[in-house]
């Protein structure tokens, strides 16, 4: 121990979760909800659950995520649902898959509800301290072996426990920089953590720099509305949880406004471009691409005359308005003026300035898909710590840590979820197996099965999981395998109700437009006419059950798209077959001769759990993936004892 | 089992011999009985295991071959699967054709080594061996990958790489919208989609075709003939071309900007490139031909070196003497001494000594038409020694550009398809990238982060 002589407290949990935002909170809520003892730290108890940046959850694929947390029994959906203030389903008129939700959040009272959620879960306590250094069993000579063993805080508090899962957002080590301002603190002038770093480096953990931003905040007194264009919540409210009754959720709700960027804004940009702290060589870290500032927007497309802004609410609370799509480092000077040229902001005051955010985090690559250190077993991570950004990913990946923290000190096997099963497999599987170079924001594009994970399916995919976890209730578990067999039920039925050219088909047809029937067919067949669906055909289907909306639109949409998902469920089956093969962990591939010597280095640094994340490291070839199979192969049926053995604490629910 | 269907030619390709097709796989006795039609009307399904067949081959209507087929039913078989072997008399253009056959009818083209290691993985092959099976997948896939690239080079690659290009680049835009709607919008697009797609499908039709005529199928050993400007090599071209040695293909111009004969030298297939003379030059355009020369040098597996016997050596000829005895090291080569009508001023000392290793000098005129016997012998006695490899995985190579070319085309019609069924636009991505990802098999690149790369620098979206 680093000084027997000074007295300080000594207190024991199971896990602790260092950092309280959108990733910690599910982290801690997952481990206590599973019977944890579990203690959660944060500078400031006022930051639960803070949204520094934009005002909304959700969108596209973010949406995704959110659903999937709550299909695991993750809180963030039941969380917007209670404190949204406007709610959209994105991407309506394309199809399912990518229709996405994204409410925004009254900031204030989202923070609150989080945190009474905190504070009313059992096996939890909240501790306003900041965690300076991490303990191994060799370092409070408990053992000799690397595993984590406690955490200090600054103060000196020691915290021994059996798991550790860091959520340490953009606190490390952070730096704001408003132009030539540059402050030491993190997100919203709250102040920085300091001293994990050092701890973390001294552990062998390698550590890099990355940047965000986010823009001003006006006071909505200074803005004139009239030259902005309305954009409306839906009519029909969505709940992104799928234990939020609809009902309760037909707000009034809040507009934001839409306006342009013009070709003045961007001149005092150019003209100032000096003054930005990216562009003078300031900031060191690496931005993200798809939340460029404005800045980046102006300089990397010079043909845009105009970009879009959103104006948004932050609360109903507050008078601060969000501009979304105008991110900035540039100076406070600079801003007054830029932010003066847009239409509707002529007049505007500033609550806030737009400011750019540098922090510590790590490469991802050097977790197993657990979200567990390979470094230092009982040690987790979750959230932008691991070069992610969002707040959805955030909460995804916390969901995950804290499961895992939890499944280890059980004694029970690891949940990690496949790119087939989950967006939130998607992006655990690239932040651990790919190189990321940026702050990784999920996009749909990146989910190759997408058909297959649709936001309006996370239930039917997660919920068996979730209960057998132990956050899904029986109850809920119970509703989600009757839906299943309803659905089933009506697929089967519908694609046997034949229809023939009668009167009462031929005007329904007509009324909507499509094509009269020449010889009789199936309602299947009709529904998969784009300018009919389920709904629309109801008249003509007098033997149809009383069916919940949930089942309803689930049969429209497996009918209607059922050749596309019958495709991609074929590829899936054939990513599984790799997937299935499991690879020993920890192993040494120096030896295996055949693999070229990039993949043998490749593997070693990854050590990847099968043959299918093998295959996506980069370096390890198709010839490769070949040669592992041979030698996997002889390796099994050589030693099957030891190779089990290795393997036993990997061994998910993949059935060989 | 379940295992996918996998197809290849199973013997090395020799313009004389019969040529073994061989499909691997649970469906192999069902994509067999497409394309088989057995004299006794009977089909291969109802047939008993280990029989023997006789029949036609037939692709669309028309007979492709008259072969012989075997059957192996699992586990009885070299890969433990359903097998079917097709013996083809017709040669190596038939055998492709058969090959083709099968692969358009459910079998995919299967990987350098594939047979072998699914005869490991299914236990046929003893575990001592899986270092062998790990090198015959090496060695196949190292010379499949050496194939790829110089199968499919200039123009054509290019087309392939703008197709492949302009595939991303729609992709990515529908893509940007999906994931912004807000700020980039999807309005009218499928239609000019529609026109872009079309437009692809010709270009992707046209390269087909293109492997069908056999412009784009050589196999065979590369051979290059090198020499300085005015010794004779092109009239040995000729001659080498000319003595009722079937010339199977002749390419001028369009693929590598060298002449280029297929010829037959006692059975044995020769690209032959005339390249342009080698020596030192200031003028600009002559430079570019003699880097041309110096690159097809370097990825021959024959070269010729041509001198004219009746002058001196000199600059040029030690130049390209140092190239061989440089870079151009352990590469098969044989040098004619030209003009042997002629006085003779070089002996076939004063050439080893200068390059300082043994090769086989022969004195030829090409006037005269003499020595040609003799190089006729050397070569055919290299090759029989197995000093020179005959190209047979180049034939495996194309025949998996194809099916990839066709595979990238179905996408291509599926866009179109799902274009005109009216379905909404994200499904017009499922396709595109199906065909991005056929078309990089085409020229060996895998997929990788291209479409987020791409999203990320043409198109402005976030927040």
């Amino acid at each position: 121990m680093r000084d027997g002589s000074i007295p300080h407290i000594v207190e024991n949990y199971d896990v602790v979760v260092v950092g309280a935002g959108h990733a910690g909170c599910e982290a801690a809520l997952a481990a206590a909800r599973l019977g944890l003892e579990t203690i959660i730290f944060t500078v400031s108890i006022e930051s639960i659950a803070m949204m520094p940046c934009n005002p909304n959850i959700g969108g596209t694929s973010k949406g995704h995520l959110v659903r999937e947390v709550d299909a695991l029994g993750g809180e963030m959906g039941k969380n917007i649902d209670k404190t949204f203030i406007q709610s959209k389903m994105l991407n309506k008129s394309k199809g399912p898959a990518v229709h996405s939700l994204r409410a925004q959040a009254d900031k204030a009272e989202y923070t609150k509800e989080m945190r009474k959620t905190l504070q009313n879960t059992d096996h939890l306590t909240i501790r306003q301290a900041e965690v300076a250094e991490l303990l191994t069993n060799k370092d409070i000579k408990s053992g000799f072996n690397n595993r984590i063993a406690a955490v200090r805080t600054v103060s000196g508090g020691l915290y021994l426990c059996k798991a550790v899962v860091l959520c340490t957002g953009t606190y490390l080590r952070a730096r704001c920089l408003t132009g030539e301002m540059i402050t030491h603190t993190g997100p919203n002038g709250l102040s920085a953590a300091n001293h994990l770093t050092d701890s973390l480096v001294a552990h062998g953990i390698e550590v890099r720099r990355f940047k965000t931003g986010t823009p001003a905040r006006i006071d909505r007194r200074s803005i004139d509305f009239s030259k902005m264009e309305e954009q409306r919540g839906d009519e029909r409210v969505v709940p992104f949880s799928f234990t939020t009754n609809p009902d309760d959720v037909q707000i009034d709700q809040v507009s934001c406004y839409l306006t342009y960027t013009n070709e003045r804004t961007h001149d005092i940009i150019r003209r100032n471009l000096d003054r930005s702290p990216i562009y003078a060589g300031i900031i060191e870290g690496t931005g993200p691409r798809y939340c460029p500032s404005i800045e980046d927007k102006v300089v990397k497309f010079p043909d845009k005359t105009r970009h879009q802004l959103f104006i948004e609410p932050e609360g109903l609370g507050t008078n601060e308005m969000y501009v979304s799509g105008m991110s900035s480092s540039m100076p406070e000077d600079v801003q007054h003026e830029m932010y003066r040229t847009v239409a509707g902001l002529e007049n505007a005051k500033i609550v806030r300035n737009a400011y750019a955010i540098e922090y510590d985090c790590i490469d991802a690559n050097q977790l197993y898909p657990s979200l567990e250190f390979k470094k230092i077993p009982g040690l987790f991570a979750g959230g932008q710590f691991n070069g992610s950004s969002g707040y959805e990913e955030a909460a995804a990946q916390g969901l995950i840590a804290g499961i895992n923290a939890s499944m280890e000190i059980l004694g029970r096997k690891p949940l990690i979820l496949d790119r087939s099963q989950a967006y939130i497999g998607v992006l655990i599987d690239d932040l651990v197996t790919k190189k990321n170079r940026e702050p990784y924001r999920m996009m749909t594009s990146r989910a190759e099965y997408r058909l297959l994970l649709r936001q309006d399916n996370a239930d039917l995919r997660l919920s068996r999981i979730g209960y057998e976890i132990g956050l899904v209730s029986k109850e809920r578990y119970d509703w989600v395998c009757e839906k299943e067999r309803l659905i089933d039920e009506e697929i089967g039925r519908v694609k046997h109700v034949n229809l023939g050219a009668t009167e009462k088909v031929q005007s329904l047809l007509s009324a909507n437009g499509s094509v009269p029937l020449e010889t009789g067919t199936t309602l299947a067949e009709l529904i998969r006419r784009p300018e009919l669906d389920y709904e629309k055909l109801a008249e003509v289907d007098p033997d149809r059950p009383d069916l919940p909306e949930e089942v309803r639109e689930q049969v429209n949409i497996l009918i209607k798209y059922e050749g596309y998902i019958d495709r991609q469920e074929k590829q899936v089956g054939k990513f599984k077959r790799l997937e299935k093969k499991r690879l020993p962990v920890p192993y040494d591939y120096s030896g295996v001769s055949g693999l070229r010597i990039e993949a043998r280095q490749k593997l070693n640094e990854f050590q990847p759990l099968n043959i299918g994340q093998a295959s996506r490291i980069s370096g390890v070839t198709p010839a490769d993936v070949s040669v592992l199979l041979v030698y996997l192969e002889q390796l099994k049926k050589l030693n099957p004892n030891l190779f089990s053995a290795l393997n036993a604490e990997w061994d998910g629910d993949c059935d060989e | 089992m379940n295992s996918e269907t996998i197809a290849a030619v199973a013997t090395a390709m020799s313009p004389a011999g019969i040529g073994i097709v061989r499909i691997s796989g649970d469906e192999a006795v069902a994509v067999a009985d497409e394309v088989f039609r057995a004299k006794s009307k009977k089909k291969l399904a109802e047939c008993a295991s280990h029989t023997i067949h006789y029949g036609n081959i037939c692709d669309g209507g028309s007979v492709v071959d008259e072969v012989l087929v075997l059957l192996m039913r699992a586990p009885h078989s070299y890969t433990a699967e359903d097998t079917v072997e097709i013996d083809c008399h017709g040669g190596v253009f038939v055998t492709r054709k058969v090959l083709e056959a099968v692969l358009s009818h459910g079998a995919r083209m299967a990987e350098p080594g594939e047979f072998t290691k699914r005869a490991f993985l299914n236990g046929r092959i003893d575990l001592s061996q899986a270092e062998a099976v790990i090198d015959v997948i090496n060695s196949q896939n190292d010379y499949a990958l050496a194939g790829s690239e110089s199968q499919l080079r200039g123009s054509l690659r290019d087309e392939v790489i703008h197709i492949r290009e302009q595939v991303l680049h729609e992709t990515a835009f529908i893509e940007s919208a999906l994931d912004d709607p807000e700020h980039i919008s999807l309005d009218n697009y499928s239609e000019s989609l529609h026109n872009t797609v079309e437009t692809l499908l010709k270009s992707v039709d046209s390269m087909i075709a293109s492997f069908d005529n056999g412009r784009i199928f050589r196999e065979g050993i590369d051979t290059v003939i090198v020499g300085k400007p005015n010794v004779g090599k092109s009239s040995l071209l000729n001659i080498l071309a000319g003595q009722e040695r079937a010339i199977v293909t002749e390419v001028a111009g369009t693929t590598r900007d060298v002449l280029e004969e297929h010829i037959m030298l006692n059975g044995i297939p020769l690209n032959v490139m005339d390249t342009a003379g080698i020596r030192q030059t200031d003028d600009k355009v002559e430079k570019v031909g003699v880097e041309r020369a110096r690159k097809f040098a370097a990825k021959a597996d024959l070269l010729i070196y041509v001198v004219d016997g009746s002058g001196q050596l000199d600059d040029d000829d030690f130049e390209i003497m140092d190239m061989l005895r440089g870079e151009l090291r352990g590469k098969k080569t044989v040098v004619l001494l030209n003009k042997s009508d002629l006085e003779q001023a070089i002996t076939e000392n004063d050439i080893i000594s200068r390059l300082n290793f043994s090769v086989p000098v022969i004195s030829v005129s090409a006037r005269e038409n003499s020595g040609i016997d003799e190089f006729e012998r050397t070569v055919t006695e290299m090759f029989f020694g197995g000093q020179l490899r005959f190209n047979d995985e180049g034939f495996a190579v194309n025949a998996r550009q194809r099916s990839a070319l066709a595979d990238a085309r179905e996408h291509l019609v599926l866009v179109e398809r799902t274009i005109e069924d009216g379905v909404p636009e994200d499904f017009f991505t499922v396709d595109l990238m199906g065909a991005y990802e056929a078309l990089g098999e085409v020229i060996g690149e895998e997929v990788g982060e291209e479409l987020v790369e791409e999203i990320f620098s043409e198109f402005c979206i976030g927040k």
